[in-house]
C-alpha cells in the first residue's frame, strides 16, 4: 500500500507536468485545429529561460521562494513572447494553406528550436540551480519531497487560473467562440488574430511553468528535453480529448500515473513506447478522447 | 387509373418485385430523429420522386439508402439483398449508384478520368497486372477509356474530355456526375437534387435525359428534388416526407391536391 | 510494348547498371571514382527509393504517413539479419562467400526479399487499423507505430540494440541500389497509370465520392500502404548493408521519416519526378554544407529547418508543383531507361 501511495504521488507530480504542457496543445488545437509540434520545445525554452534568470539572480547561492517566483514569472513572460513570435511568423502565413502544410511547418519550427537550441546553448546539458532548498516529508512510510508537492500545487493553481480566464473573462469567451467557429467569430467582431496570439501566449506560459517546475526536481536540462516530453504531453491531450481543457488536465494526470507505474515494472525500457501505445489505442477506439466530443462530416 | 409502371414490368420476371424496398427505416442521431419509420416500395424501371420541405430529411434518406449511415432501425432490401449493414462501395457494386447534393467530382482529375475511375468496380484487373503492364491491363484500359468516352458523348461532354472537371460550368458538372454514376453500370440511380442551380432550359434537358435513362438504359431512377416542375414533370410516383416522416404518396396529380402536402409546404407546423 | 521488347529493355538496363557498377568499384582505364562522391551517389539512390515509395501513399493516395522510418527499420533489420546469420550458408551454395561480389549479390536477393516481405507485413499490420483515420490523426498514429517499432528493436540484443547492427556484411553496391531505385520508380509509375492508381487518386480527391463509386477505400489504401512499406524495407536493407552505414534505432526515428517527407514535399507531393529531384537535392545539400558545418557546428541543421519553414510559407507545392498525377509527368526522364 505504501509503495502504491508513493508511486501515486510521483505519478501525480509527473502528471502535473504533462498536464501543464498538454493544456497548450489542446488550446491551440481548439482554436486553430493545428498540432503545434513546437510546443514541447517551448517548454524546453522556458526551462532555459528560467536557468539564465536563476543564474543571474544568483539563486544557487541564496535559494529563496521569492527568487523562484520571480524566475517563474520571468520564464513565463519570455515563453509567451516566443509563442507569439512563432505564431505570427511561422503559423499565420500558412493558416490558409492545407492542414498538412501547417503540420509540416510546425515540425519545421520544432526542428529549428531544437537545432537552434543546440547551437545557442550547446548540446551538453546544463544544471539548473536549486532555487528552493530541498526537504522531504514523511507520512508513515511514504516520502514526499517538497518539490513534488510544489509541482502539484503550482500546477493546480495554474489550472484554476486558466479555468478562470477561459470561463469568466471576456477574452476567454472570445477564445471559446473562436474554437467553435473561427470565421463566424470573426464576423461577430472578434479580433481573431489577437485571440489566437493570446492563446499561444497562454499555452506557452504554462509550458514554461512546467519547464521551471521540472527543473526543480530534475535539474538537468538540454535542448532536446522537449522532444519526448512534448510528444507524451500531446498524447495526454489526445487521451483527455483534444480541444478540451479539463481533458488535457485529466489526460496529463493519467499519462503521468501510467508512466510512473510502468517504470516500476520490468518493462521500464518500454516506457516511451507505452505513451505511443496509449495514443494508438485511443485513436482507434475512441478518437474523441475521454472528455472530447466527436464531429461527423456532412455528406 | 393506369399506372405507367405496371406496363413496363411485363418485361420483368413473374410477380414483379420492386427493385428497392424499405420497411420502417428510422435514423436517429443522438436525440434527433432525422428519418422516422420510412417505408418505400420502388418498382423496377420507375421514376420515383422524394420531396418535402427543406430539412425534411431527404438527403439523410439517401445517405441511409446508400450506406453512408447505418439505419438505427428498419430494413432495406435492394434487388433482393438486405443492405442495411452494407458499406457504400458494396451497395454500389450491387447496382445502386448515386450523385451528391453538393457536387463531389474528383477535382484534381479530368472529365474523362472522373468517368473512367467509376469503372473501377467492374474491372477484372489485379495488382500484378497493373504493375507488370500485362496485355490484360492494356486491353482493359482501352476498354475503360472507350466506354467512358461513349458515356461522355451521350451527355455531350466529350469535347471536354481532357479538361479539368471543375473547370466545367455548373450545369455540365451536374451532368458529369450523372455520367460518372452511370459508369458503375447501375440498375438504380439515386439523384440528389440533380436540377439544383439549373436554369429552366437546362432543367428541361435534364428531364429529357432522365426519361431517356429510364427508357433506353432500363434504369430505375429515384430522385430527391426541390424543383417542382421537374418532379411533377417526370416522376410517376412521388413520396412526400416532412421531419423524416411520410405524409403522402401517390401520383403527381394526387400529391398536388393532397391537403397535408399543401400544409407542409405552406406553413402550419 | 510487346513482351519481347520489354525483356530486351530490362536486359539492356541490367547490363548498363552492371557496367556502371564495374566502373564504380574498379574504375575505367585511368578514371577512378572519388569514394566520397561514390558514397553520395549511393545515398541518393537509396533516398530515391525511400522518397518514391513514400510518395505512393502520401502523394498519390493523399494519406499522410509519418511512419516510413519504421518500415525502413523492419525491412532493414530483417534483411541484415538474414545476411549476417545465414549469408554464409547461402553464398556457399555457389561456393562463394558474402564478401565476394558473386556471393554477395546472391545473398542480396533473399536478403532484400525478406526485408520487403517483413516490411510489407508491418505495413499491413499498421495500415489496417491506422488507415481508418484521416489527416492529423493518421499522421500521429503512424508516428506512434514507427516509434514503437524503434523501441522494440532497441531492446533486441541479437541485432545490436542501441549500438546498432554493426555486424552487418557490406553486400550493397551501386548495381543493387540503382536497380531497386529504378524498380521502385517503374512500379510506382505503373500503379499510377492503372485502374488501381486511379482509385487511389480518387481516394485522395474525395474519399466519400470514391466510396460511392464502388471503390473499397480501406482495401485500396492498405494495399498502397503495403507496397510503399515494402519498398521502404528494401531501402532499409540496402542502407544497412552499405559499407560503414550500420542500421541504428537512434537514426531510424521520426526525424528520419520527416526527412523523407521533406524530400517529396520539396519536389512536389504527388510527382514521381519531384520525389527523385527532392531526394537528390536533399542528399547533396547536407554534404555540400558540410564544410560550412565545420566552421559553424550545428548551423547546417538550423538552416535545414529554416528552409523547411520558408518552403511551406512561400512554395508549399514544392518545385514541380502539386500537379495532378497526369501522364505527362510520368513520361520517362532522359536520364534513365524506362520499361513498359
Amino acid at each position: 500500500m505504501d509503495t502504491f501511495l508513493q508511486q501515486f504521488i510521483n505519478g501525480l507530480s509527473l502528471g502535473a507536468i504533462y498536464a501543464l504542457i498538454a493544456l497548450g496543445y489542446t488550446m491551440v488545437y481548439g482554436v486553430l485545429r493545428l498540432i503545434n509540434f513546437a510546443h514541447g520545445d517551448v517548454y524546453m525554452l522556458g526551462a532555459f529561460a528560467g536557468y539564465y534568470l536563476a543564474n543571474s539572480l544568483n539563486l544557487d547561492a541564496n535559494p529563496s521562494v521569492l527568487g523562484a517566483i520571480v524566475v517563474t514569472i520571468g520564464a513565463m513572460a519570455i515563453a509567451a513572447a516566443i509563442g507569439i513570435v512563432i505564431e505570427r511568423f511561422a503559423y499565420r502565413p500558412v493558416r490558409h494553406h492545407s492542414r498538412l502544410t501547417s503540420l509540416i511547418t510546425a515540425i519545421g519550427v520544432s526542428l529549428l528550436l531544437e537545432y537552434g537550441g543546440q547551437v545557442v546553448f550547446g548540446a551538453t546539458p546544463r544544471f539548473f540551480p536549486q532555487m528552493i532548498s530541498s526537504r522531504t516529508y514523511s507520512l508513515g512510510n511514504v516520502q514526499i519531497t517538497n518539490q513534488s508537492l510544489m509541482i502539484i500545487v503550482v500546477a493546480v493553481i495554474m489550472m484554476f487560473g486558466l479555468e478562470f480566464i477561459v470561463h469568466r473573462t471576456k477574452i476567454g469567451k472570445a477564445m471559446r467562440a473562436v474554437s467553435f467557429n473561427l470565421p463566424v467569430a470573426r464576423l461577430m467582431g472578434i479580433n481573431t488574430d489577437f485571440v489566437i496570439a493570446f492563446t499561444f501566449a497562454l499555452g506557452s506560459a504554462l509550458a514554461a511553468v512546467a519547464g521551471v517546475l521540472v527543473a526543480l526536481s530534475i535539474p538537468r536540462i538540454d535542448p532536446l528535453m522537449g522532444l519526448m516530453t512534448g510528444l507524451k504531453a500531446f498524447v495526454a491531450a489526445v487521451l483527455g480529448g483534444i480541444g478540451s481543457i479539463p481533458g488535457a488536465m485529466l489526460g496529463g494526470m493519467l499519462i503521468g500515473l501510467m508512466e510512473t507505474w510502468i517504470s516500476a515494472t520490468a518493462y521500464s525500457t518500454y516506457r516511451d513506447a507505452m505513451a505511443f501505445a496509449v495514443l494508438i489505442l485511443i485513436l482507434l477506439f475512441r478518437p474523441a478522447g475521454i472528455l472530447g466530443t466527436s464531429v461527423t462530416e456532412k455528406v | 387509373m393506369a399506372n405507367p409502371a405496371s406496363a413496363l414490368t411485363k418485361n420483368e420476371k413473374m410477380g414483379s418485385d420492386p427493385i428497392l424496398r424499405t420497411r420502417d427505416v428510422t435514423m436517429r442521431f443522438g436525440g434527433l430523429t432525422a428519418v422516422k419509420s420510412l417505408t418505400m416500395t420502388v418498382p423496377r424501371q420507375s421514376l420515383y420522386g422524394l420531396i418535402g420541405p427543406n430539412g425534411a430529411g431527404k438527403t439523410t434518406v439517401f445517405n441511409v439508402l446508400t450506406g453512408v449511415y447505418c439505419p438505427t432501425e428498419g430494413e432495406i432490401e435492394f434487388d433482393g439483398t438486405h443492405i442495411e449493414k452494407k458499406k457504400p462501395y458494396e451497395i454500389t457494386r450491387l447496382g445502386a449508384a448515386r450523385t451528391f447534393q453538393n457536387i463531389r467530382l474528383f477535382a484534381d482529375m479530368t472529365v474523362l478520368e472522373n468517368v473512367m475511375t467509376a469503372h473501377h468496380l467492374r474491372s477484372r484487373q489485379r495488382l500484378p497486372d497493373a504493375v507488370l503492364g500485362t496485355g490484360r491491363h492494356r486491353a482493359e484500359e482501352k476498354e475503360t477509356r472507350e466506354r467512358a468516352m461513349q458515356l461522355l458523348t451521350i451527355f455531350n461532354l466529350d469535347k471536354f474530355a481532357n479538361e479539368a472537371a471543375t473547370s466545367l460550368p455548373y450545369g455540365s458538372q451536374r451532368r458529369l456526375e450523372i455520367a460518372r454514376a452511370l459508369a458503375t453500370e447501375p440498375k438504380l440511380l439515386l439523384l440528389d437534387e440533380p436540377a439544383a442551380g439549373m436554369n429552366p432550359h437546362e432543367a428541361l434537358d435534364l428531364m429529357r435525359l432522365i426519361r431517356w435513362l429510364r427508357d433506353e438504359m432500363k434504369l430505375t431512377i429515384l430522385l430527391v428534388e426541390h424543383n417542382m416542375k421537374v418532379v411533377m414533370g417526370i416522376c410517376e410516383t412521388i413520396q412526400v416526407i416532412d421531419y423524416g416522416e411520410e405524409i403522402a404518396i401517390g401520383s403527381p396529380a394526387e400529391i398536388q391536391k393532397n391537403p397535408k402536402v399543401i400544409e407542409a409546404y405552406l406553413g402550419g407546423g | 510494348m510487346s513482351l519481347g521488347r520489354k525483356l530486351a529493355v530490362i536486359a539492356a538496363t541490367v547490363a548498363g547498371l552492371l557496367a556502371l557498377n564495374y566502373v564504380f568499384e574498379y574504375g575505367f582505364g585511368d578514371f577512378q571514382i572519388n569514394p566520397y562522391y561514390a558514397r553520395i551517389i549511393n545515398l541518393i539512390g537509396i533516398n530515391i527509393t525511400l522518397a518514391v515509395s513514400l510518395n505512393l501513399i502520401n502523394g498519390l493516395t493523399g494519406q499522410f504517413s509519418i511512419g516510413h522510418a519504421g518500415f525502413m527499420a523492419v525491412g532493414g533489420y530483417t534483411a541484415t539479419y538474414l545476411t549476417v546469420y545465414h549469408g554464409r550458408q547461402i553464398a556457399a551454395l555457389v561456393g562463394s562467400t558474402p564478401t565476394d561480389p558473386i556471393g554477395g549479390s546472391l545473398v542480396m536477393v533473399p536478403s532484400l526479399l525478406a526485408g520487403a516481405a517483413a516490411a510489407a507485413l508491418a505495413g499491413l499490420l499498421v495500415g489496417i487499423p491506422s488507415l481508418r483515420l484521416k489527416g492529423d490523426y493518421l499522421a500521429i498514429v503512424t508516428l506512434g507505430f514507427s516509434e514503437i517499432i524503434r523501441v522494440i528493436i532497441l531492446n533486441i540484443p541479437a541485432v545490436g540494440g542501441a549500438t546498432g547492427f554493426t555486424d552487418a556484411i557490406p553486400i550493397t553496391n551501386f548495381f543493387w541500389i540503382f536497380s531497386m531505385a529504378i524498380l521502385t520508380i517503374v512500379v510506382t509509375r505503373n500503379i499510377a497509370l492503372s485502374t488501381f492508381g486511379r482509385a487511389l487518386f480518387a481516394i485522395r480527391s474525395d474519399e466519400i465520392a470514391a466510396e460511392a463509386m464502388g471503390i473499397n477505400t480501406t482495401r485500396n489504401k492498405v494495399m498502397a500502404f503495403v507496397v510503399s512499406a515494402a519498398f521502404a524495407g528494401v531501402a532499409g536493407g540496402l542502407s544497412g548493408q552499405l559499407f560503414a552505414n550500420p542500421l541504428n534505432p537512434q537514426n531510424l526515428n521520426f526525424v528520419k521519416s520527416i526527412e523523407v517527407i521533406v524530400m517529396i514535399v520539396l519536389g512536389g507531393i504527388g510527382s514521381i519526378t519531384g520525389a527523385v529531384l527532392g531526394a537528390t537535392i536533399l542528399t547533396i545539400l547536407p554534404e555540400a554544407l558540410r564544410t560550412f558545418d565545420q566552421q559553424f557546428p550545428g548551423l547546417r541543421m538550423v538552416i535545414y529547418a529554416l528552409l523547411l519553414i520558408l518552403l511551406m510559407i512561400f512554395r508549399p507545392q514544392g518545385l514541380l508543383g502539386r500537379r495532378e498525377f497526369t501522364w505527362a509527368w510520368l513520361r520517362p526522364s532522359k536520364r534513365r531507361p524506362v520499361l513498359g
